[in-house]
């Protein structure tokens, strides 16, 4: 079957809404005015300013080494889970799922709150591990819902079947199971890595000295100004993921 | 509340060449220029690392958790006696700290700290009404404007309960700090009636929309009103005859701070005449150092909504911590929006 | 399709990591804000500890209720648009052939890499009166008044679904990828109407990824603040902000968990229902 003409307009329009803001944010990355408000003329100061901004690139990387970190615990985490709850069930699993729903439904601000005052209670000093440990309890119930929907809708007798052809439990996994997973363990892992290189509250209240984050480092710019130093960083960041990600697809082709 | 680490060495000094002492300052972010910082690393040998926050209540509720490992904070004055009443604060040597000789005299003493034992002041600012004048006339010298229905859809306020009501408040001649309730119960219709001609509450981008037209008049803090001037002169800055907010950022050292010598070596060293300068040109904001008046660029130093005169710092008003009555204006601010 | 595994009598080692991590890095927190609840408020805003249910009781306030049903509503839009924008996003993707489909998955999150707020901005210029959307249908002749979108829910619904899109796409993806071809093929023989190809065959195949997506949709903005108060104005309160609010500015930290823990308890109640609820038609 071909996929619909009108499907496909579709999602080029949903693509469309996606990065209409991302086309206005480079376009004002290179606007010379302070304020996002008018155009002001071309200029690359702001990308001069950025690369001399020591602060906000220290940021950046304190947020992407957590979001790898935590996106790939929470991976971990996340498939075994998923796994668990669908081919090994056990008593109590209801409750257990219930609880397991808890770290998405709990409000931010107080998630941020109720790690802070446990961190303080059995005193560990806060920091980038502290804040890796709160994205990844918040992260992997994500990753296990996801997983588990694609889990869900494929044949355990695949698993059973290489079983009885003499695999480990474990290789049967590997080879069967897990290549069938992939495509909801990536986009699983997508989804868990976007939430926490965004998170601003939690990370807020789980930060340590020395450990500010791209989002906690905006926030504080509400003082002052938001200045197009961020429009820069963010237009950096889309073009440079975009290319390396196009890299990796052609690679693949060869 | 929870726990607080009161373990404190008086650090520093023995420890000597051993190990270079770094010190971490919680702050707003862009709020001390990143040069300054430098030079104070390379003058004193200390290392200096910067966390930020967005708000006092952040800060504040961090720190009530049980946060530590900061040395200095830079607090507003009323998070100041808060954070006085908390406890969290350490008591500072003014022997070590002798440029607090060149602070403005009504900006220490406060009714935060009346002796300066826990705060020093460093940047100040106003609250009042950024208008463009080529939509706005006559120039705008009372609050009543914001009632005006000839810029219905065009006002914006501040999205903060206190400011908000503070601005209600003296508009109808009452204290900021009211908390009666009948008081309040009027600002409140005032504020109802109000609503229809608001565009939008915001704390935080209202310079974008003063300069992009989308709103003619800005209830909002004055640096923020400057940076949209100097994109368009056309906006000005007023604080209306009634008289407005007065807010002072101040410098603190943290109780559980294990550096408290070198904090407040930086201390002194930001309220330095050429170092207050530097900042106060890049962030627009007045420093509460006297001499560094004379020291910044005179579009600076002679600007009234930056600096203002004598006639109008008299009709300012401090937003005091009301304790418990901050349910009963967060009861009515919740009305407001509801409605 | 199968039958469920029964349940084996083997002790479930695979669940003990998840289990712990659950239970020790996020029960134990969450048993320190649930005594938390219990306290009150001190003078200061501090935690004064003292057994009492006042806030729990002082919640059942018509004022809140309103807070709390406006919420509702608007979450529900959001994930219902996010719904119909997204599945045919996620449909072509899955169909797209192989090594094009991890280029397009990474294409709708990448834009979500960039700083929340800078992108909010962006929003903020298109919108506005004399912005880039009211420019474009004013000079296609669409409009021949500026339309007024920033600062109304219309820019609230926008936004959220601007946010919260990517998070339906992709457990639809998930779903979708699986769908058995020859099924839909045969579907197109038996019905040929388009909308019962969909509604018989693809919608009830891949339930357990429009299910987790709503889920992953549905919470998330029923808790939004930011959005609502940016592109909305602040001219409403969301109960995200209620809650903020209780933590923040009124420093009354036992009421703001007590709404915390309400609004959870409600929450979960309706997601554990539509879970059962689906998740049982789903294995027909």
């Amino acid at each position: 079957m071909k996929t619909g003409r009108w499907l496909i307009a579709a999602g080029v329009a949903d693509l469309f809404f996606l990065y209409l803001p991302i086309a206005i944010l480079i376009v004002f990355s290179f606007n010379a005015s302070k304020l996002s408000a008018r155009w002001q003329g071309f200029s690359l100061q702001w990308y001069a300013k950025l690369f001399t901004n020591q602060a906000l690139l220290a940021a950046t990387l304190n947020s992407l080494a957590i979001a790898v970190l935590s996106t790939v615990l929470a991976g971990l985490l996340g498939v075994l889970t998923a796994v668990a709850l669908e081919r090994r069930p056990f008593r109590g699993q209801a409750a257990f799922e219930a609880c397991l729903l808890l770290p998405i439904v709990i409000p931010e601000i107080m998630m941020g709150v109720a790690m802070l005052l446990f961190f303080v209670m059995i005193k560990l000093p806060l920091s980038l591990v502290t804040m890796t440990i709160a994205h990844t309890v918040f992260n992997f119930p994500v990753v296990a819902l996801i997983v588990r929907a694609r889990l869900r809708k494929l044949d355990p007798r695949l698993e059973e079947a290489a079983r009885d052809l003499g695999a480990t439990p474990w290789i049967a996994f590997k080879r069967v199971t897990l290549p069938l997973l992939m495509p909801g363990i990536v986009g699983a892992l997508l989804m868990a890595f976007t939430l926490s290189l965004d998170d601003f509250i939690i990370s807020f209240f789980t930060a340590g000295v020395g450990s500010t984050t791209l989002p906690i480092k905006v926030y504080g710019m509400l003082k002052s100004a938001v200045t197009p130093e961020v429009n820069a960083l963010s237009a950096i960041l889309v073009l440079v993921s975009m290319a390396l990600v196009a890299a990796a697809t052609w690679v693949q082709r060869k | 509340m929870f726990a607080v680490l009161a373990a404190c060495s008086p650090g520093g000094s023995e420890q000597g060449k051993a190990k270079p002492v770094t010190l971490h300052l919680f702050t707003w972010s862009d709020y001390t220029e990143e040069t300054v910082v430098r030079q104070f690393e390379e003058r004193f040998g200390i290392k200096v690392v910067t966390d930020t926050f967005g708000s006092n209540e952040e800060l504040l509720a961090k720190l009530q958790g049980g946060a530590a490992g900061y040395d200095v904070i830079v607090p507003s004055d009323y998070m100041v006696s808060i954070l006085i009443k908390q406890k969290l604060l350490a008591e500072l040597d003014q022997a070590k700290i002798p440029n607090l000789a060149h602070v403005y005299k009504h900006l220490k003493g406060l009714y935060y700290d009346p002796k300066n034992t826990y705060s020093v002041p460093y940047l100040w600012g106003t609250t009042g009404i950024g208008y463009n004048a080529d939509l706005v006339s006559p120039p705008p010298d009372s609050w009543q404007v914001l009632w005006d229905k000839r810029y219905k859809g065009k006002i914006s306020l501040l999205n903060d309960e206190r400011e908000v009501f503070g601005m209600a408040l003296r508009a109808a001649g009452e204290s900021l700090n009211a908390a009666e309730p009948a008081k309040l119960a009027s600002a409140k219709a005032r504020l109802m009636a109000q609503k229809a001609l608001v565009k939008t509450y915001t704390s935080e981008n209202y310079d974008q929309l003063l300069v992009s037209g989308e709103v003619a008049l800005a209830h909002g803090w004055s640096g923020t009103i400057m940076r949209a001037a100097a994109e368009r002169p056309s906006i000005k800055y007023v604080v209306p005859k009634e008289g407005g907010t007065i807010w002072q950022d101040n410098l603190c050292v943290l109780k559980t701070s294990t550096h408290r010598d070198e904090a407040m070596m930086f201390i002194n060293f930001l309220l330095e005449p050429q170092v207050a300068a530097l900042i106060t040109t890049k962030v627009k904001y007045a420093s509460a150092s006297e001499e560094a008046r004379l020291l910044v660029p005179k579009e600076i130093a002679q600007n009234p909504s930056i600096y203002p005169p004598e006639t109008v710092l008299s009709r300012l008003e401090w937003i005091k911590d009301v304790g418990e009555a901050i349910k009963a204006y967060d009861r009515a601010w919740t009305e407001l929006k509801v409605k | 399709m199968t039958p469920p595994p029964k349940p084996t009598s083997s002790f479930p080692w695979l669940i003990l990591p998840p289990a712990g991590v659950l239970i020790v890095l996020f029960g134990v927190p969450l048993l320190l804000v649930l005594a938390v609840s219990f306290a009150s408020r001190g003078t200061y805003g501090g935690v004064e500890w003292a057994l009492t249910f006042a806030n729990y009781t002082s919640i059942a306030d018509p004022l809140y209720l309103r807070i709390f049903w406006r919420s509702l509503w608007l979450a529900v839009a959001t994930t219902a648009i996010c719904l119909v924008m997204g599945f045919p996003l996620a449909y072509v993707i899955a169909r797209a052939p192989k090594r094009w489909q991890g280029l397009l998955l990474f294409l709708v999150i990448i834009p979500f890499w960039t700083n929340f707020l800078v992108r909010t901005y962006a929003w903020m210029f298109i919108l506005r009166t004399e912005g880039l959307l009211n420019q474009a249908l004013l000079s296609a002749g669409l409009i021949h008044e500026p339309l007024n979108i920033l600062f109304t829910d219309w820019a609230v619904l926008i936004g959220l679904v601007y946010g919260y899109l990517p998070f339906m796409v992709l457990p639809l993806y998930a779903a979708l990828e699986r769908l058995d071809r020859s099924l839909v093929e045969a579907a197109w023989d038996l019905y040929a109407r388009p909308v019962q190809v969909f509604t018989k065959v693809v919608l009830p195949l891949s339930r357990p990824g429009v299910i987790a997506g709503c889920v992953l949709v549905f919470i998330p903005s029923l808790g939004a603040y930011v959005t609502p108060d940016l592109l909305g104005g602040a001219r409403t309160m969301m109960v995200g902000n209620l809650i903020q609010h209780q933590y923040l500015v009124v420093r009354d930290w036992p009421f703001g968990s007590a709404l915390s823990f309400v609004l959870m308890a409600g929450v979960l109640a309706a997601v554990l229902y539509y879970l059962r609820a689906g998740g049982a038609r789903s294995l027909t």
